[in-house]
């Protein structure tokens, strides 16, 4: 029968052709027990956690939970309203106050998720006549901000400043846009040229938002991401943020330092049409930006372990996503489909989660298994991560 | 050759490398039902023609863009503004 789900069937079958081999389905595992951030029990078996994206380990921070707790015993489990209507607590306020002392920044602007921010900011400012500039490998939240938007979307090559700056000058004279770029492509885990890209955008009259997803918490000097480590950041108009990854949470915000930032509240429609966040997860977040502004220990580790695992998976044979290790992201390339899904069933056998990401997800539509690390996994931890590549890797013949 | 002529021998020429299936390409060809192109290669093509032009072809252009001839006129109308 041929209905509005029809046009799913090639996917439907190319599942079912996956599962039917006897695999684990990858996109369909359930964690019984969260024991740390680099600990979960699942399917009955103790698993270390490789790819979480909770960058540095502030989801089981003592401080963290109580301020929680405390949040929830004093306003409530819910706010059951807008930012703009009832939905407005303390501890919002207080997390907005957070994201401007962290970024030293005039204007922090608190969304529901990472990807709302997204689409709030880049559908709201960027209107019928302006042009938005974007990296062809932009997160999905980037493109269907452009689609809920009305503003021309032009695409230029991953990472390519020639490329940028060649389309910036093809722009109709007088056109206002927007260069879309982010510290961290979540992918690969490599890191965007900023310096020249901020540089071209400016000289071409542009404003730039940079989403920071990937490296808010360990990349700069204060943690404030590629533009900050990059010496670029006051050139930067809006960076875009989440708290489901480094602040160990959930939630989106924008800061800047544009005068008129604030009437963005009024006039963007996914700040303004749902429900603002729980108290406790504003509150848990706040505690944890400030924690993050005296995390250097825990970013040099981070770093040591993300220098161990790239060298030791480049000298099993992996092929990697980056010739060096540029983020906390490492991207095992897999030859398939198929023999990623079974890579990554080898690997949680042996007691090891990692992200199986696929077409159309993935540049230049290849499979790879994506490693985050924490800053909470020690080094024996990593030892046991090789390990378990090396006998999984060998298991499925991805090495030999 | 006529411009138009000279654009459309262009356009064939830089479709090869991205015509996985071999098929003949005509004016009538379709990019993502005959060609059979995803999204990603769609952009990566369009970043040659762009530069191959010296034009911006939108992605709100591109929705409007479905075969080979209509690209050539497209390219055609984006040189001249």
């Amino acid at each position: 029968m041929s209905d509005l789900f029809s046009k799913f069937d090639p996917l439907i079958a190319q599942r079912e052709a996956l599962l039917s081999t006897g695999l684990t389905d990858p996109f369909n595992l359930v964690m019984e027990e969260v024991v740390s951030p680099t600990v979960a029990i699942c399917n009955g078996r103790r698993t270390i956690l490789l790819g979480t994206y909770n960058y540095m380990g502030m989801t089981f921070d003592p401080d963290v939970i109580a301020a929680g707790k405390a949040a929830l015993d004093e306003y409530g489990s819910g706010t059951t309203g807008s930012r703009v209507l009832n939905g407005t607590y303390s501890p919002h306020k207080a997390c907005e106050e957070a994201l401007k002392t962290f970024y030293a920044m005039d204007h922090a602007m608190v969304f529901s998720t990472g990807y709302q921010a997204n689409l709030g900011i880049i559908s709201t400012i960027a209107g019928k006549e302006d042009y938005v500039v974007l990296d062809v490998d932009s997160h999905a939240s980037i493109y269907d901000g452009c689609a809920l938007g009305n503003a021309q979307i032009v695409t230029f090559r991953h990472n390519d400043v020639d490329a940028l700056e060649k389309r910036l000058k093809r722009l109709p004279e007088g056109a206002k846009s927007l260069v879309i770029l982010e510290g961290v492509y979540s992918m690969l885990g490599d890191v965007a040229p900023l310096k020249e890209m901020v540089a071209v955008s400016k000289a071409a009259g542009a404003m730039v938002l940079v989403d920071e997803a990937h490296s808010m918490g360990f990349i700069g000097e204060n943690g404030r991401g590629v533009a900050e480590d990059q010496g670029v950041i006051d050139d930067v108009d809006f960076i875009i943020g989440t708290f489901s990854k480094s602040v160990g949470t959930v939630g989106g915000f924008c800061v800047s330092n544009h005068p008129k930032f604030e009437i963005l509240r009024l006039v963007c429609r996914p700040y303004v049409f749902t429900a603002s966040l729980p108290p406790s997860v504003v509150a848990t977040a706040a505690t944890s930006i400030a924690k993050l502004m005296h995390g250097a220990e825990k970013r040099a580790h981070l770093w040591d372990n993300s220098r161990k695992l790239h060298a030791g998976l480049k000298a099993l044979g992996f092929t990697l996503g980056t010739d060096t290790p540029q983020s906390a992201i490492i991207a095992v390339i897999m030859p398939d489909l198929e023999t990623g899904a079974r890579m990554w069933e080898a690997l949680l056998g042996e007691g090891l989660y990692v992200n199986l990401a696929r077409p159309p997800a993935t540049p230049g539509n290849i499979t790879l298994l994506r490693c985050s690390l924490c800053a909470e996994h020690t080094d024996d931890q990593v030892d046991q991560i090789l390990t378990m590549f090396e006998a999984a890797g060998r298991a499925t013949g991805c090495i030999g | 050759m006529t411009d138009r002529a000279h654009t459309d021998a262009r356009i064939k020429t830089l479709i090869e490398p991205f015509n996985k299936k071999e098929i003949a390409v005509e004016d009538g060809t379709r990019f993502a039902q005959d060609l059979e192109w995803d999204s990603l290669t769609v952009l990566d093509f369009v970043a040659t023609i762009e530069d191959e032009f010296d034009i911006l072809i939108t992605m709100n252009q591109q929705a409007e863009i479905e075969t080979v001839a209509q690209l050539v006129d497209a390219v055609e109308k984006l040189k001249a503004a």
